[in-house]
This record gives C-alpha cells, structure tokens and sequence, in this order.
C-alpha cells in the first residue's frame, strides 16, 4: 500500500516537532462495521495537512476521533504528548454544516464568545480576540447579526472566526466548504490559506475535494475506501504564496492533482473488487 | 411604515370578532326578561358596585398570588424534571410510561385527594394547579430536549462548554420553542385549575366569588365574575404572547430564513 512519496516521511519537514500523532487508529461501530481500520500518520506543529478520500473513507470519523468526540475502538491518538480521551482543551473544531454549529440564539459576537467567556478570560481580552477574528475573516461589520441572517458563506466565516479566536493549537475542519458555491468557496479556501499563513495554527482539513486538497496543504493524506488506511502521504511542493488563478493553471499544481486523482481512483478501484 | 400598517391591520383583524361577539351579546340580551341571562347593559352597570378596589384586594389578588405560585412552581419543576429526562436515555425510557398514565388522570378529580393531605387552604389550591400545569411544560420540555441538535452538541463539546453552562447555552436555549408552547398550553389549565380550586371550599378568590353570587342568585354579579375571569384569561395571554415575542425572535428568524431558502 506504500508509495514511494511517504518513505521521504511525506512533506513533513525534518526536525519539525511533531504536534499530533495517530498510531493504529481503528474505528469499529456497534461492532460490525468497520470504518477505520488501521491509520497511523504524524502532523508537525505548524502544519497544513490535507485529507482526501473517496466519499465514506471514514474521513469524518477520523476527525471525530482525532478531535475527542468519538472513541476509538483500538489505537491511539496523541495530542501535544498526551492521549487524547476527549475533546482537549487546545483544539478548534469547523464543522460542515455551519448552518447546525452556531448557536441561532446568539448574535455573530456572542456565537465568537461563547468559548473564550468558557476558558474564563478577562472581559478586555474577549473583545480583542472576537474583533481580531472577526476582522479577520472580513465579518467586522456584522457582530450584532443573527447567523440566519447571513449567507452559507458568511456563516461559515464565522464558525471560522470563532476556531480563530479560540487561539487552539490545532484547528480541525471536517469539509468545511462542501456546502457552498463555488466562488465563496474559493474565497474561503484563500481566507484559510492566509489565516494559516497569518498564524501558523497547525491545521486538518478534510475534504473530498482533490483539487482544493492540493491547493490547500503542505501535504495530502490520500485514504482508501473503507475500511480504511493511508494509501498514501503526498507532500506539496507549491509555492506558499498561492493563487486560484496561477497556482490552480501551474504545470506543478496538475501534476499533484493527477496524482492524488490516480491514488483516489485507485481507491475506489479497490473498493469496487 | 409598512409593518406599522400591518400591525394596525392585525390588532382590527384580532378585535373584530370579539366586539362583534359583544355587539350580539348586547343587542340580543338587550330585551331579556330572563332571569339568569340578565341584559348585558345591567350586566355592566354591576361592574362599579361589584368590582371594587376592596373586593380587588380581597379576591383577586388572592386568585392571581396562587395562579402565580402554581403557575412557577409547575415552570420550575417541569423544565427541570424535563431536562433531566429528556438527557438520559434510559431514565426517559423508564418514566415515561408512569407519566402518560399521571398526565392522563385529570387535575379536577385530584382535587378532594389534595384536599385531604393539604387541608383546604392556599397549599391545596397551588398544589392543584401544578397537578395540572406542570404536564405540557413537562412533556414539552422533555421533547425539546430530546431534539437538540447533534452538531450543535459536539460544538459545546470542543470547546469545552459543558455542565451549567452546557444547560443554559445549549439545552435550554435549544429547547425554548417548545418549552414556551408548553408554557402556553399550561397558562390556561392553570387559569382553569385557579377556578376550579375555589369553588371548593374556599374563603376568598375569583371562583369563590362567582360560587357565592350564583348562590345568592345575584345573577348579573355573577356574569361580572365570568367577565373578569375572561379579561383576566386575556391579560395573561397577551402577557405570554410578549414573552414569546420576546424570547423566540431567533426562532421566527431561523424559521423564515430556512423558509426562504429551500
């Protein structure tokens, strides 16, 4: 199952300190279905980590098991050194439906404070971190807001803007933008890739997205079809600085494309045996 | 401009059928000779003499005080009995049977039973009313509670938002369009149970009132209590109305926008 990309350990760069750590990962629910069955890969402290998968590899459930709210039926998954037996305190979570992960009740502001008003900071810190986030993902002129009252898009920024704010070591996202169009998407994808830039959060992102897992990361981890392992481990060697319009039309950019899309397909192709 | 006309429109739209109930009511009792259905006009010309700001005192506010204790003490138990039922699996799967039965016992029949173990005094007539209060909010709030979102859990969870704070951010939040519809619901049961309560045994109060006019057959007073009952019923309601206007604005906002959008 190994390819020749992942005996260079990946793109993981030499020396860096490893931040999380997955060893033997294997989900099994109600005893039965098997959705993980064997996952072992390490993400270094700064990192952009990509993780594509054909539709069911058990992509979600690696996140969940990653960020605490599921348990893994063996193996381990190391954060910061320590086991991870529930959701630890230095992470950030972007879910998919952003329309279901803010709270309708609370304005934009309070939806960003909530979390920070849990980790007991002083009254001056939580307005400087809600406006710093907010303005960070362009969202400073609707604090006062109801999330239903914004687009897909603009909702999404905001459960971004609330991960941002909480200041985690690591920031998980599980396909964060597989619900919006695709011109918000491309804005949103450049909004992580500066937030990332900005502040160097290590970061996982989930997608089913070949091409936005090559425009996005450092590295992609390519999974198989389940139950599922690591197919491989692909290490992106596009310049940091990216542009949907030069980096998505670069030689480079499609030669990575076709090469995770070959692993991908493969996947299925296996799936399909 | 607009909405100030649309309101305008609804406040006539919801006035009309009641003035013109009272317009039939007054020009077909106008003649009445009969004795227990006096002309609506004497009817209201009792109002001053009956009404008092004494008689007020004496047995209104009495009524109003035990709706009022009935009415929080029923809020408090069921939103917290629900909580608690409505987030643990098992304990909802073994209760829940015991509460349809308990729910399906009506409150007026629990009356002379109170009446033993509470005496005849204020403690019955509350009791009363939360023996009947409590079930919607109850039963609401155990399925509000039940629904709360799934995503919405796991965020709290991430970030670390759990007990106290998990209850008031969350579940409670979550769950206040249906506890709210309980809280309905069981406004008018415990108006209801407050009439009920004194017609038995009682000193002072609303229903007490009415007992004792019937009695005497002071027959227009008595149409004067039924009229106060009402207007009492409707104050109330318009009060839970603003309350829900003014804790579910997100809810009508979410609703409309998710309208909107599919």
């Amino acid at each position: 199952m190994t390819t020749t990309s992942q005996d260079t350990t990946g793109g993981r760069r030499a020396g860096a300190e490893t931040l999380l750590e997955v060893r033997g990962l294997r989900k099994v629910y109600d005893g039965r279905v098997e959705a993980v069955r064997d996952l072992t890969f390490a993400v270094s402290r700064g990192e952009f980590v990509c993780v594509v998968g054909p539709s069911g590899a058990g992509k979600t459930t690696l996140l969940k098991c990653i960020a605490g709210l599921l348990p893994p039926t063996s193996g381990d998954v190391v954060l910061e050194g320590s086991p991870v037996a529930g959701p630890p305190p230095g992470m950030a979570v972007v879910f998919q439906e952003y329309g279901r992960s803010l709270f309708p009740w609370m304005t934009v502001r309070q939806n960003v404070e909530l979390p920070l008003k849990q980790k007991r900071l002083p009254r001056d810190r939580r307005q400087e971190l809600v406006d710093e986030a907010l303005a960070a993902v362009s969202l400073a002129d609707v604090p006062g807001s109801y999330p239903w009252q914004l687009s897909g898009g603009m909702q999404q920024r905001v459960a971004i803007a609330r991960a941002v704010a909480y200041e985690p070591h690591i920031l998980l996202m599980d396909e964060p933008f597989a619900a919006v169009d695709a011109q918000t998407r491309a804005d949103l994808e450049d909004l992580m890739r500066s937030l990332w830039h900005r502040m160097g959060v290590t970061t996982v992102f989930v997608t089913h997205d070949i091409d936005e897992a090559v425009y996005l990361g450092q590295r992609v981890l390519v999974l198989s079809s389940s139950p599922t392992v690591v197919l491989d481990d692909v290490a992106i060697d596009l310049p940091v600085e990216r542009d949907q319009l030069t980096t998505r039309s670069s030689a480079r950019f499609a030669e990575l494309r076709a090469h995770v899309f070959e692993q991908v397909r493969r996947a299925k192709r296996e799936r399909g045996r | 401009m607009s909405r100030a006309l649309r309101g305008g429109r609804g406040l006539l739209a919801a006035l009309l059928l009641p003035v013109l109930l009272v317009a039939a009511w007054w020009v077909l009792t106008a003649d009445s000779t009969s004795f227990y259905l006096p002309p609506l006009h004497d009817v209201f010309a009792r109002f001053p003499e009956v009404w008092t700001p004494e008689r007020i005192r004496l047995d209104v506010v009495p009524s109003v005080l035990r709706l009022g204790a009935g009415y929080a003490l029923a809020l408090v138990i069921g939103v917290s009995l629900g909580v608690a039922i409505g987030s643990a699996r098992r304990l909802r799967a073994f209760v829940e049977p015991v509460l349809e039965f308990l729910r399906a016992v009506p409150p007026t029949v629990l009356v002379p039973v109170f009446m033993l173990f509470a005496g005849l005094g204020d403690t019955m007539k509350v009791l009363v009313i939360v023996s009947g209060a409590v079930w919607p909010i109850l039963l609401n709030t155990i399925e509000g509670v039940r629904a709360v979102d799934g995503t919405l859990s796991e965020t709290c969870r991430c970030y670390g938002i759990h007990g106290p704070a998990r209850l008031r951010h969350l579940v409670i939040r979550s769950a206040s369009p249906q506890i709210v519809a309980g809280m309905r619901q069981a406004l008018s049961v415990a108006i209801i149970l407050m009439v009920i309560s004194e017609l038995f045994a009682a000193e002072d109060g609303i229903g007490y009132l009415l007992i004792q006019f019937q009695r005497g057959f002071a027959i227009a007073d008595m149409w004067t209590a039924i009229i106060v009952l009402g207007l009492l019923g409707i104050a109330l309601a318009m009060l839970m109305r603003l309350f829900e206007w003014r804790t579910l604005r997100w809810y009508r906002g979410l609703r409309e926008a998710q309208r909107g959008r599919s």
